[in-house]
């Protein structure tokens, strides 16, 4: 029986979550072990749970969003919280208002967790040491979007029982990528080898410091790897022509029927989504026995539960 | 550090809390174990085997995680940090006669968390609560409906059950 426990427990003291890079082994494992306990609160006939009872939190997204957003609304409310939903067109923000007075006016009203999306790399970092509200990043800029990347991890872990000694492709547009970014950070903690796959136009610069090692062929990747992360092309971030055509890229780079005939039997297929069907991915394989794609959506609740229920703990606890 | 139980003390102890609740219950009624975490989940198991043993028919037994439904979550004096576990109930529990479980019966505060919890999951018939020990300290509206030893510790002592599936041992000892 595995009832015997640790005596000494890890405490977490973070009212923010502005990253994973930033976060130990233990810090990430931990947001895990938590996210577990609240999967169930999404399948009983009461999905409601009260430990942020009386508290509010602002999604407050200057970029679209539909998945992230929806679900960090999702949790608050499964958590008892009050939500404000702010968007950037409906707001004084088209009225020239800066970030911090944005954020210090609803704090004005007695907000405790401000979940931030900003097309700024560091917007989040910047709002945490002006305001008092937890604050936790939904994505900015091309930096992180720690929450997908707790959620992939936690997707991978639960269906593989571990990430040490996994081996995973990350391909696509990596170089416009946050999701990429975290999910190499929390990948690489956990003990999986990361491959960066993508054409070179769409790839980081420096990419030798990171703790990844490159490809830019899937063909070469498409056998060994273990889990295979299709990214999204995100049109409205690319200048320029980082490919000829949609058709040379799906050619190269789209997870294709054919591909998946040769990867290992037990791989995993994630999106990050949205999908551009048949340009990254094919439908039949978007929707094929290997994809966790709407695992990934499910477990991103739980694992937002976790988040917001956690930094609420460490404010509380006055650290 | 002063032993109150052994472990044939508490062995004792969970056959006549089984006898008390076969007795007390209606033979036709389903009746189900939930044990509150952890050292409640190890006591649970223990009851829902002898009960499903005498009663000769299967009695079903879960895990309550009470973390989320704890009333000093949003408090600055707690300092411990709870962590959040799973609960683990594989059965329905509307219209079961419940028996919740727990090591020790102090402030009534777990009890409470673990009532809110458990409506949450459904309606049970009832909820009676068994407990190993019932210490004097009550801050809540709460009593015990199957009790193994009283205890009237002062309030600077603390009870501790120590039991062999999570600590090797089989001991309850005021400290």
């Amino acid at each position: 029986m595995a009832l015997i426990r640790k005596s000494k427990q890890f405490k977490w003291r973070r009212k923010h979550l502005l990253g994973l890079r930033e976060l130990s082994v233990e810090e990430i494992t931990y947001i895990l072990d938590t996210a577990k306990g609240f999967e169930q609160i999404s399948t009983r006939s009461v999905k409601k749970a009260p430990p942020l009872r009386g508290k509010v939190v602002v999604n407050l997204f200057f970029e679209d969003s539909t998945r992230t957003r929806n679900s960090f609304a999702l949790a608050a409310s499964r958590l008892s919280a009050d939500i404000i939903e702010f968007t950037q067109k409906a707001s004084s923000v088209s009225k020239g208002e800066t970030l911090l007075d944005t954020a210090r006016n609803l704090e004005a009203m007695g907000i405790d967790i401000v979940v931030i999306r900003h097309n700024a790399g560091g917007a989040p970092k910047f709002l945490s040491r002006n305001i008092n509200a937890c604050v936790v990043n939904a994505g900015d800029g091309f930096c992180e979007h720690p929450t997908q990347g707790l959620l992939d991890v936690y997707t991978i872990r639960k269906i593989k029982g571990t990430l040490e000694g996994l081996k995973i492709a990350i391909v696509g547009d990596i170089a416009h990528s946050r999701v990429a970014r975290s999910d190499m950070w929390a990948m690489t903690k956990l003990g999986a080898e990361v491959i960066f796959v993508g054409p070179p136009t769409l790839m980081p610069t420096q990419l030798s410091r990171l703790p990844v090692s490159v490809s830019y062929s899937l063909d070469e990747v498409i056998e060994k790897v273990d889990v295979i992360n299709m990214l999204r092309i995100q049109f409205e971030r690319l200048g320029g022509n980082p490919f000829p055509s949609i058709r040379e890229y799906s050619h190269y780079f789209g997870l294709t029927v054919e591909r998946m005939k040769r990867a290992k039997p037990d791989i995993l297929v994630m999106h990050p989504g949205p999908i551009n069907r048949g340009l990254e991915m094919e439908s039949e394989v978007a929707d094929g026995e290997r994809s966790v794609i709407l695992e990934q959506v499910t477990n991103g609740l739980a694992v937002r539960m976790a988040v917001l229920f956690l930094v609420n703990q460490a404010a509380a606890q006055g650290d | 550090m002063k032993a109150i139980l052994n472990s044939e003390q508490i062995e004792q102890i969970l056959k006549d809390l089984t006898g008390h609740i076969i007795s007390e219950t209606p033979g036709e009624l389903d009746i189900a174990v939930i044990g509150i975490r952890s050292r409640g989940e190890i006591l649970a198991q223990r009851l829902s085997s002898r009960l499903s043993q005498q009663l000769g028919k299967d009695v079903p037994c879960g895990t309550l995680d009470i973390t989320l439904y704890r009333d000093d979550l949003n408090s600055p004096q707690g300092t411990a940090q709870p962590q959040v576990r799973t609960t683990e109930i594989g059965f329905d529990i509307d219209d079961k006669i419940i028996i919740l479980v727990d090591d020790v019966l102090y402030t009534g505060r777990s009890t409470r968390a673990a009532m809110d919890a458990l409506i949450d999951l459904g309606r049970p018939r009832a909820i009676k609560l068994a407990v190993l020990v019932d210490r004097v300290g009550r801050e809540l509206p709460i009593q015990a409906d199957y009790a193994g030893y009283k205890s009237d510790a002062a309030p600077d002592k603390l009870v501790q059950v120590f039991l062999s599936e999570s600590d090797g041992k089989e001991e309850v000892v005021i400290e």
